[in-house]
């Protein structure tokens, strides 16, 4: 058997775990593993300039692929950076594996420089953590971190490796396990058949049914299952922030996203239905509005791998726990029997109903007088130029609406954004991320001026790796969604939310780092300067876009209302 | 309502921090919490006492579950069960108060453990409400020092909870 040192061992059992890249930055306490890595060439390293890039570029990396991201970072800050991205990709449900050094055990708890209690502190928003204790353990340490991270409902897990733990001079026999088993955890398999069995009656019993699919459904690789039973029942589907993509935009039975910035047709269709097939979502209050008025004639059927979620917020008259893949294929049987029918007249009125709402055209953009840019249009711009094919990121705030409203996405995967834990500074690395996975894909990070300066220093990363990003900028020179709220609620007093004399060139920004940036601030020049910008295949290029800083997003939930209470404007409402 | 949940969970460096930060984490109110190893020394045993009603408890119950190094737990208040606490308390015991307060140890069944000349020393085990009467019944003014170990239990009957 191979002898190997701590550091050692931690990397091959990466490599032996599939693992090709590690986004990470060194410090003392994380040092022997670094060297570690020097001497190989099977794990890659990508440097990042800041430690919360590492975990949104790993877990940009981990939404594209559907593979694990893995970080690696030192002790102390090092440590503490990362816990913005390991928050975003526990609240997002996202394969994430973090590595950070700890100082010597011998000095644990001693306040030793660069020394945080990291298992401490991130307890809160991981799935689970390890404290290495000695070299041996590192093989199994890891594979159940891996086990853990990737399995039922997916999370992030922190390895808090101490430097001793690493020591190059110490060295122990190496043997990868092959198998893991844990006997306090288990993971979720099928769902109970005869709870599936009644949930498929009261679905093709229904007269106004709506199917309600989110983020379980991407992350559990079930997008072509749901979107062959809503195509067999010929219902209503609508998707959750997360769940773009997992039923493709651009199909008739689509109703557009759901939800606080949801369509006008999905709230109402979710809000008048008579049964909820909720499909990998946990009914978070960003979707449901006031919970006493959610949906008050459905009878609710929840299909979901984590039994918290469901009866969590809303009660669920038909609870399944299990694998998505799993219950649809057995959904989709059930469908497929003979006597499996839907109430093909009720249906036809239900349509009817729904394109009565579809009719109000909720997201039709009013063109602005002067040649000034809408913000929508500059969605829509990218969305033509990129043929819908590209993989698009986003950071937050009313870009990241836009862009969920406006990118018609048709597949899984292809929206990488923060929706749980909304984290401005998430969009670029993020981008990163899938650009490494996918070198030949357009990768394009929607963004705002607000949002790109919580993580521009990314950029000297991207000129590192040569990652040919596309930056789109939506840059109404102020926290948008902030002032959105200001305007509505805090009569158009803009507590801290403005910037304008203060913001950056971009483009000499960006140049400044040897990238392009374009700057396009008429609509007469949008379409063509957008495309020449896409065109620059192997350059990453910043594209800084003026927009009307006075648009709001609209349709959006009025608060304590129930989901067909909206603003549909800023002088219409329902 | 007052639920005693009892958890198996794995004897593991910072496991009790996990169930202890799932409370605060998520707003759930801990009562009482006991915890120890027991006869297999890979486990231990973690009594919590909480309150709430049906939905939280069944949220609590399945977050519990879901936290790895939990192994299994049960609501022991579902079923008959049997709960104990035990508390030692020092009572101020001078004059004629000495022989009431050593009548009323009897009747609650407890036991004198230490005494000197204006104090005894008491140990009482029961139930969380047997122990609060007995406070009630000594009265605040003689109460000097009281330490509880907060509930622990067993469920009734032959159902058991073990791997």
């Amino acid at each position: 058997m191979e002898l190997l040192s701590g550091g050692e061992m931690l990397i091959r059992a990466l490599h032996d775990e599939g693992v090709e890249l590690l986004f990470g930055y060194p410090g003392g306490a994380a040092l022997h593993i670094y060297d570690a890595i020097f001497n190989q060439d099977k794990v890659a390293h990508i440097l990042v300039r800041h430690e919360q890039a590492a975990t949104h570029a790993a877990d940009g990396y981990a939404r594209a692929t559907g593979k694990p991201g893995v970080v690696l970072v030192t002790s102390g800050p090092g440590a503490t950076n990362a816990i913005t991205g390991i928050a975003t990709a526990f609240m997002d449900s996202i394969p994430m594996v973090v590595i950070s050094g700890q100082v010597d055990s011998s000095l644990i708890g001693s306040d030793a420089f660069q020394e945080t209690d990291m298992v401490g502190v991130s307890r809160p928003i991981v799935k689970h953590s390890f404290m290495v204790q000695t070299a041996e353990d590192i093989p199994m340490v890891v594979k159940k971190a891996f086990h853990i991270a990737t399995t039922g409902r997916p999370g992030p897990v922190v390895i808090d490796v101490p430097k001793d733990v690493t020591d190059p001079a110490r060295k122990f026999e190496y043997q990868y396990p092959s198998t893991v088993k844990m006997r306090s955890y288990s993971v979720p398999g099928k769902g109970h058949t005869g709870q599936i069995k009644k949930a498929v009656e009261i679905l093709l019993s229904a007269k106004r049914p709506i199917i309600y699919a989110g983020g379980g459904v991407i992350q559990g690789n079930a997008s072509a299952l749901l979107t062959e039973l809503a195509r067999k029942l010929g219902y209503p589907v609508t998707n959750t922030l997360m769940g773009l993509g997992a039923f493709p935009a651009p199909d008739k039975q689509f109703l557009g996203m759901l939800g606080m910035h949801g369509t006008f047709e999905a709230n109402n269709a979710m809000h008048f239905s008579d049964v909820v097939l909720g499909i990998g979502v946990r009914f978070d209050d960003r979707v449901t509005n006031a919970v006493a008025k959610f949906c008050p004639g459905a009878k609710i059927l929840h299909v979901d791998i984590d039994p918290a979620s469901i009866s969590k917020t809303v009660a669920a008259d038909v609870p399944i726990v299990g694998s998505v893949t799993s219950v649809l294929e057995e959904m989709l049987e059930l469908v497929s029997q003979a006597d499996a029918k839907v109430d093909r007249k009720s249906l036809d009125l239900w349509w009817q109903q729904i394109e009565g709402w579809r009719g109000k055209q909720c997201l039709k953009v009013m063109p602005a007088d002067n040649d000034v840019i809408k913000p929508q249009q500059v969605v829509e711009s990218v969305y033509r130029v990129t043929d819908g094919e590209a993989y698009v990121s986003s950071d937050v705030g009313q870009h990241q609406m836009f862009a969920a409203q406006y990118y018609h996405f048709n597949k899984p995967r292809r929206w990488i954004n923060s929706g749980g834990l909304g984290t401005m500074g998430f969009g670029f690395p993020a981008a990163m991320g899938v650009q490494l996975a996918f070198p030949d894909a357009i990768s394009v990070c929607i963004t705002g001026e607000g949002s790109i300066q919580m993580c521009i220093q990314e950029l000297a990363t991207c000129l590192q790796y040569g990652l040919p990003v596309k930056i789109v900028c939506l840059n109404n020179e102020s926290l948008g969604m902030v002032r959105q709220w200001q305007d509505m609620q805090y009569g158009g007093r803009y507590s801290s939310s403005t910037y304008s004399e203060s913001l950056p060139d971009f483009v000499k920004l960006v140049e400044a780092y040897g990238h392009v940036g374009v700057r396009i601030e008429k609509l007469s020049e949008l379409d063509q300067k957008m495309a020449e910008a896409f065109a620059l295949k192997d350059r990453l290029v910043f594209i800084d876009v003026a927009v009307d800083p006075s648009e709001h997003v609209y349709p959006m939930a009025i608060k304590g209302g129930s989901m067909k209470d909206m603003y549909l404007s800023k002088t219409e409402r329902t | 309502m007052r639920h005693i949940i009892s958890i198996l969970l794995e004897n593991e460096p910072g496991a009790l921090s996990r169930v202890v930060g799932l409370f605060s984490q998520r707003n759930y109110n801990i009562e009482s919490l006991t915890v120890a190893p027991t006869e297999d020394h890979t486990l231990s045993r973690l009594t919590i006492t909480t309150i709430g009603d049906d939905r939280k408890i069944e949220q609590i119950t399945k977050h519990l579950n879901k936290l790895i190094d939990v192994v299994k737990l049960v609501d022991l208040t579902e079923g008959a069960h049997i709960e104990r606490e035990l508390m030692l308390l020092k009572v101020k015991a001078t004059g004629a108060q000495r022989a009431e307060i050593k009548r009323t140890t009897d009747i609650f069944r407890g036991q004198i453990v230490d005494v000197t000349s204006t104090v005894y020393s008491i140990q009482l085990t029961g139930a969380s409400d047997k122990l609060d009467s007995f406070l009630a019944a000594i009265g605040n003014a003689a109460v000097l020092e009281v330490a509880r170990t907060g509930v622990t239990g067993i469920s009734r009957g032959e159902k058991v909870l073990s791997l």
